[in-house]
């Protein structure tokens, strides 16, 4: 049949960029993989790195510098963000307001992480030196929250509006008030959704690198206080690639990264999955 | 004892945006009795209900006139406490809504929002609203399950469960049964006419015969106008308007 | 609960009250979002435009790009720049937009059941790779087979347009598949009752359906691609000419700034931020075309 014979073309490219787009994923992250799972051990984990790069030394104090940023990014984000949701999904109907507060956080979202870094660079480190200590932690931190905030708020708000209208209808008819409602029905049940926003909006966090490279300060040491500069993993590998040139130390520094962003994709990927199917139940 | 209404409902009026879908309603609903709400489709039935535990409030857009007197003042008023009106004037969906929470929670839910904290108070009106509710005997055994487990029936019977613990005053059902099956159904009628002793029940439903089983007055509705109020037996026997006599007859509906 | 006195039907001030401050905290958090644009938008801005109004049009259009302290001992022209940033946008859409709707289409319509388990987590690893790290992958494995293939150093458009068609992937990918997968199963049973093959289905009445979400996701792609700073700042080769060839080390807005930041002060310093407003500039024009694209949709 000559048109089943037309079709055989299209069909195999439509498949072959099905499996191209696997095959993509899985070259590059067996590539980091590869070369970096053998460096990781305790002691690469548990140890600093030495000074000028050394190699065979480690990445501790990069990995409390990410965690220590991301915290602290989470910290503002999360409340504003879920805070946020709750306000637009539970106490505004279709009006104006919602229509451009989604908008902001659509446009905040498409800002390149370069300008925020430039704005981070402006206000935290120059203009609010004096409480921030200028390159520092809660500089990166702060500067970050401006990414994870959209992230969380639409996930936030998705995660609210599967909630039943039912269930705020039998609980107010319970004689709850509107706060209470929200607090003890519609959060616990919104819970899984929202919890994934913010995991999503924290592995943003851990794989950024152009807004900390202007705030974060990139010093290699043991961070003791937010004040302090600090060299989260992807400034890391950034500054031992060009710098030093050490594409081992890299290596074993992306493959932790790839590993903890997995298991953030696929946690999330599987909580989602959860909650959908959880409330379709009811 | 024909005493004082429960609720007295003067001439209300209600309108959503330009539609008007209460019509000057005025009727009194006695005490530990239940009354039956009976009409077409549309007709402002729910509408009606709705009203008295102010839960129209919800929708945007609505404007009511009149006066819905409860333990002698105007419930409408602005500076009612909405909050406090729906402890005493509670209401059960068409559609069972139990919440994803376990059966005891769900019934506890609601004197746990009213304060009440110690953990042998809870049991106690938990056991307590699950008995009148009859629905003890089935989920004693399994009261930390999610109820969301529970059948069609017996997840309304919660519901029940669950209005009961706030200690209402007056239940309003809205089609409580017509989500259910025969058997749950019967179930659900046998609960509301052992339930009047202690409450007052006001039931909106479809199923004509059902009004005539469980309750002791009738208001028939049609097009946001209450066509008809009387005892059940006199306006299903002998009803007085037309459209009522057409309606319990079955020529519309 | 017999004969509750009248008064407890009265509306409480205190609980109104808190309630009314819990609502006002909520609203805050809400606008957080606006707050924090206007924020971005005042402190780079008053960083920046001085600098552009001082500089003028020559900005622009200027070819040459000699950055020093203070405005008179410098020369400042970001042309290549911004053609560098143009070119490697455009190569990148040109590569990924077609891959990555191929890819949406089958998966909204080809793919078993097996094969999308397996490929839609993909496509949101795919998204969560850190830029630093695919910038790695591409200096370690793209740019040496580049010159290996072309001489020269390996870092050039070509690297660029290579790995930011991969990063843009999936954007393009999960709104195209949200589009394809949103037109109405009417239109697509009509085709095939027709007698039409799925993929005369696909061509003619499915992607013609989506096309605005899908137009939109490429534009989306190409605010990514524009936006994108570690990766190109790795491979792109930074010098400051217009590119004579794909295999030409390129410069971009991007990297431009990322790569002067750490050193430059004074006027140069107002300059990157300046570039940062230009290309603050054309963000704003792409996500105003997205919208108005994703808002014409095909009326059923």
């Amino acid at each position: 049949m000559p048109a089943k014979r037309r079709e055989l073309l299209p069909m195999a490219l439509l498949w072959g960029a099905g499996i191209a787009t696997i095959l993509i994923l899985v070259i590059i992250l067996a590539y980091i993989l590869a070369h970096g799972l053998p460096l990781i051990s305790w002691h690469f984990l548990t140890t600093n790195p030495g000074v000028r790069g050394q190699q065979g030394t480690g990445i501790y104090s990069t990995i409390v510098a990410t965690l220590a940023v991301t915290g602290v990014a989470l910290l503002i984000a999360a409340p504003l963000s879920v805070g946020g949701a709750i306000y637009l999904n539970e106490y505004t109907r279709e009006t104006l307001l919602r229509k451009v507060i989604r908008q902001a956080a659509e446009v905040l979202a498409g800002i390149p992480s370069i300008i925020i870094g430039l704005f981070g660079f402006i206000f935290f480190v120059i203009y609010l030196l004096p409480y921030t200590g200028g390159w520092s932690v809660i500089s990166g931190g702060l500067t970050l929250a401006f990414m994870v905030l959209p992230i969380s708020l639409r996930v936030s708000e998705e995660a609210l509006k599967a909630v039943p209208a039912e269930l705020r209808e039998g609980s107010l008819g319970l004689g709850a008030t509107k706060w209470q409602s929200i607090t003890t029905v519609v959060l616990p049940t919104a819970l899984p959704g929202i919890v994934t926003g913010l995991i999503l909006g924290a592995g943003r966090a851990i794989g950024e690198t152009a807004a900390i490279l202007l705030t974060a300060g990139g010093a290699l040491g043991l961070i003791h206080s937010l004040r302090d500069p600090c060299c989260p993993m992807t400034l890391y590998i950034y500054n031992i690639l060009t710098e030093y040139n050490d594409t081992t130390t890299a290596y074993g520094t992306a493959a932790v990264l790839i590993i903890a962003i997995l298991a953030i994709t696929f946690i999330t990927d599987w909580q989602m999955n959860r909650y959908t199917r959880k409330l379709k139940g009811l | 004892m024909s005493a004082d209404p429960e609720i007295s409902v003067k001439n209300l009026n209600l309108w959503f945006g330009n539609f008007q879908a209460l019509k000057n309603i005025s009727i009194d609903i006695p005490k530990n009795a239940v009354t039956a709400l009976i009409g077409p489709s549309g007709c402002g039935k729910s509408t009606f209900i709705k009203t008295l535990d102010r839960m129209n409030d919800l929708v945007d857009n609505v404007k009511f006139t009149g006066e819905v007197t409860y333990k002698g003042r105007n419930i409408l008023d602005s500076d009612t406490d909405v909050v406090e009106l729906r402890k005493e004037i509670g209401m059960v969906f068409q559609k069972p809504n139990p919440f994803p929470k376990s059966i005891f929670d769900n019934v506890a839910y609601g004197p746990r929002v009213h304060g009440v904290r110690k953990k042998t108070n809870l049991n106690e009106v938990v056991e307590r609203s699950l008995k009148a509710a009859a629905l003890w005997d089935e989920v004693k055994d399994r009261l930390s399950e999610s109820a969301l487990r529970l059948s069609g029936g017996q997840q309304q019977r919660l519901c029940i469960a669950r209005l009961l613990a706030v200690e209402p005053e007056v239940l309003l059902m809205d089609e409580p049964a017509s989500a259910l099956d025969p058997i749950a159904t019967a179930k659900i009628e046998d609960l509301i006419y052992d339930l009047k002793k202690d409450y007052t029940i006001i039931i909106v439903t479809h199923n004509m015969q059902q009004a005539a089983r469980v309750s002791s007055r009738t208001a028939f509705f049609l097009l946001g106008e209450c066509i008809e109020y009387a005892s059940t037996i006199d306006l299903f026997e002998r009803p007085e308007d037309k459209r009522t006599e057409d309606y319990v007859t079955g020529k519309f509906g | 609960m017999a004969t509750t006195p009248d008064k407890t039907l009265q509306r409480p001030k205190a609980r109104e009250a808190s309630e009314r401050l819990i609502q006002i905290i909520l609203l805050l958090c809400a606008i957080s979002s606006i707050f924090a644009i206007f924020l971005i938008i005042i402190f780079v801005f008053s960083q920046g435009v001085p600098f552009l109004i001082e500089a003028g049009p020559s900005f622009l259009t200027g070819s040459v790009w000699l950055p020093a302290d203070s405005f008179a001992a410098g020369v400042w022209g970001i042309f290549p720049i911004i053609v560098g940033s143009l070119l490697v946008t455009v190569g990148a859409i040109a590569i990924g937009a077609p891959l990555g709707i191929a890819c949406a289409v089958f998966l909204a319509e080809i793919a078993p059941p097996a094969i999308r388990r397996v490929l839609i987590p993909s496509v949101s690893a795919l998204a969560g790779v850190p830029s630093v790290v695919y910038g790695f992958f591409a200096l370690l494995v793209i740019v040496p087979w580049i010159r290996g293939q072309f001489g020269g150093f390996g870092t050039s458009v070509l690297a660029c347009w290579i790995i930011l068609s991969i990063m843009i992937l999936p954007t393009i990918i999960s709104i195209s598949t949200d589009s394809v997968r949103a037109v109405p199963k009417e239109y697509k049973e009509g085709s095939l009752a027709m007698g039409a093959t799925r993929w005369q289905t696909i061509r003619s009445v499915l992607i013609p359906a989506a096309s605005s979400g899908i137009v939109a996701s490429v534009i989306l792609g190409m605010g990514r691609a524009i936006g994108e700073t570690m990766a190109v700042l790795l491979v792109a080769g930074n010098s400051v000419t217009i590119p004579v060839s794909v295999v030409a080390p390129v410069s971009t807005l991007t990297a431009t700034i990322a790569l002067e930041m750490n050193y430059a002060t004074g006027a140069h310093q107002q300059a990157l931020f300046a570039i940062g407003v230009v290309l603050f500039a054309f963000i704003l024009v792409l996500t105003g075309l997205a919208n108005v694209a994703s808002r014409r949709r095909v009326t059923a």
